[in-house]
């Protein structure tokens, strides 16, 4: 099945498909950025391929690396049982356009990946913070987003503000 | 009188009012906040507000070793905590590219299928207490304390048991565990027909989940809903039955689905979901096979404590497994399963380093709840808190 998945990916799109990998089985295809709508449609639409379930949107944050960000789409065919991941790389502050056309359930995953990773997403039809608070500052999942603690309350500093340990 | 109030008088303006709803109301299984926009008592917008649960587990997980995520899974979904740890672990174990020993699979097996039946225990005395059947409740709790006696009896916790490990399990299981199961075998199947007998055929409950919050299956898979609310419209979709994880291609069962895609459709496929499961355990428990319940790989899993005691290897082995951890391939692995509320998966990305440079959990509420809009826009307020009741959401894991 896998075969045939990047067949039919290489006639329509040959341009567009940047690199494909394979790990434990599994089927990753990194496709151009700007090719990303067209290419999920397509893998939607087409009755062999059929991907009409989107299973999960992600962000990766490669901190050293250019473009920056992996933006990871886990697809699954609720009809003919196969999967497959596309992924898209994007870079510090660069937009990408949104598939909620493709898939309604792309709406709350591209939300996350935004307060998340502040990976804006073009086309989407309500882009706010969904887990985080709206006043919240930076974005969790960045990896230059420090993991803090406050300081532990003993007698000696029981009467300051607990200080924030970053 | 001029002529504009008389032009108000004939022609009233309607206007719309905002209800908040939660995050603080009993009915929202937690904290979930449903902003409502109303025309008098029909639901014109629904907008679900998330986020109060909020702990960063996803974030923590980046800083722990493989080994020390584990007890962060329990407390997502922490009604259904044995759901977690294995959908964790066989994502690691494809990393790795290994397997649980076989008596370790049956037990797996026989663990999160009364992780499932606890779980819509939970579920059906909360949703019932919502739309007003106190008592339901009640005998739910009871007979899930049964439940929880057997997770106590093999891990030593009631709730977040942490007793999946990376290659099996964390110890062999108690000889009383076979006789505890069976105990619950037999008394089970009279208890479901108790809930159906409070509830089945009674008129109020008829009458508040029939034709409520239908949803069609073409919608649910545009929207990625999974699970008993996807099963409820009709579609057979069960991905132990897809794609078989953990030797359940072994087992007999049927999938239990609806036809119209409503509350009530949702409940009754719910109660045959509880049944097929306790025929799972059964077939498990009777063909437990004999054999280790870990799988001893140098390096990943811990050596047995006997030998820790009398051996310096294995005592070093043990050392450096707790304080660096093992470091798995680099590459990335998407593995889920079917966890009581729909497909439960994990997205782990490894650098070959011992800590995961991410993982990403696909929480199955999480994506039925946003379907909540589409079930309940241009309903009857009463009706969200039936509709909310019937996705069976745990906002620990939508919110993680």
């Amino acid at each position: 099945m896998k075969d045939i998945i990047l067949k039919k990916l290489k006639e329509k799109f040959t341009k567009s498909i940047l690199e494909v990998e394979e790990f434990r089985d599994e089927l990753t295809i990194i496709v151009r950025k700007k090719d990303i709508v067209p290419i999920c449609q397509f893998l939607r639409d087409d009755p062999e391929l059929c991907f009409n379930f989107l299973s999960d949107l992600c962000g990766v944050d490669w901190l050293e690396r250019k473009p920056r960000f992996d933006l990871v789409y886990n697809l699954y065919s609720v009809p003919k049982n196969h999967r497959v991941r596309l992924k898209v790389r994007v870079g510090d502050g660069e937009n990408v356009s949104s598939v909620t056309s493709v898939w309604s359930a792309a709406n709350w995953h591209e939300r996350e990946v935004f307060d998340m990773f502040g990976i804006k997403f073009e086309g989407h039809p309500d882009l706010r913070r969904i887990l985080m608070s709206e006043d919240w500052e930076g974005h969790p999942l960045r990896k230059d987003f420090p993991l803090t603690r406050e300081e532990v309350m003993f007698s000696h500093n029981k009467d300051r503000p607990p200080r924030i340990v970053k | 009188m001029d002529i504009e109030t008389l032009k108000k008088i004939e022609k009233p303006e309607t206007e719309t009012m905002i209800l908040n709803m939660g995050p603080q109301h009993p009915s929202t299984h937690g904290v979930l906040r449903v902003i409502l926009e109303l025309d008098g008592e029909t639901v014109v917008k629904a907008t679900p507000d998330i986020g109060y649960l909020h702990t960063g587990i996803e974030k923590t997980m980046e800083s722990k070793t493989y080994h020390q995520v584990i007890p962060l899974t329990d407390r997502m979904d922490y009604v259904a905590s044995l759901s977690n740890n294995l959908a964790y672990l066989l994502a690691v174990e494809k990393l790795l590219d290994i397997q649980a020993p076989p008596k370790a699979q049956f037990v797996r097996v026989i663990l999160t299928e009364l992780t499932r039946i606890a779980s819509h225990l939970v579920w059906i005395g909360t949703h019932a207490h919502d739309i007003g059947a106190m008592s339901v409740l009640l005998y739910a709790f009871r007979e899930r304390e049964k439940l929880l006696d057997i997770f106590e009896l093999v891990s030593g916790q009631r709730m977040m048991t942490s007793y999946f490990r990376i290659g099996g399990l964390a110890k062999d299981i108690p000889d009383e565990f076979d006789s505890k199961v069976r105990e619950v075998l037999k008394t089970f199947p009279d208890k479901i027909n108790d809930y159906e007998n409070l509830l089945t055929k009674n008129r109020i409950w008829l009458n508040r989940t029939v034709g409520v919050g239908t949803i069609s299956a073409k919608d649910a898979i545009d929207l990625g809903v999974s699970g008993p609310v996807l099963r409820a419209c009709g579609f057979g979709w069960d991905i132990r039955k897809s794609n078989p994880y953990s030797g359940y291609d072994e087992f007999a069962f049927d999938i239990p689905t609806g036809k119209k895609g409503d509350v009530y459709d949702r409940y009754l496929v719910r109660l045959e979901e509880m049944r097929q499961s306790l025929g799972i355990v059964k077939q498990a428990l009777d063909g437990i096979p004999e054999g280790d319940f870990v799988e001893r790989i140098p390096g990943v899993v811990l050596p047995p404590k006997e030998e820790v005691l009398s051996n310096i290897e294995a005592l070093i082995f043990q050392f450096k497994l707790v304080v660096e951890g093992f470091c798995p391939p680099k590459g990335e692995v998407y593995h889920s399963i079917e966890s009581p509320k729909g497909e439960l998966g994990y997205y782990i990305v490894s650098d070959g380093t011992n800590k995961p440079y991410r993982v990403k959990v696909r929480p199955p509420c999480f994506v039925n709840l946003s379907a909540l809009p589409k079930m309940i826009e241009g309903r009857l307020l009463a009706d969200v808190v039936a509709v909310i009741g019937s996705i069976d959401i745990v906002l620990g894991e939508i919110d993680r």
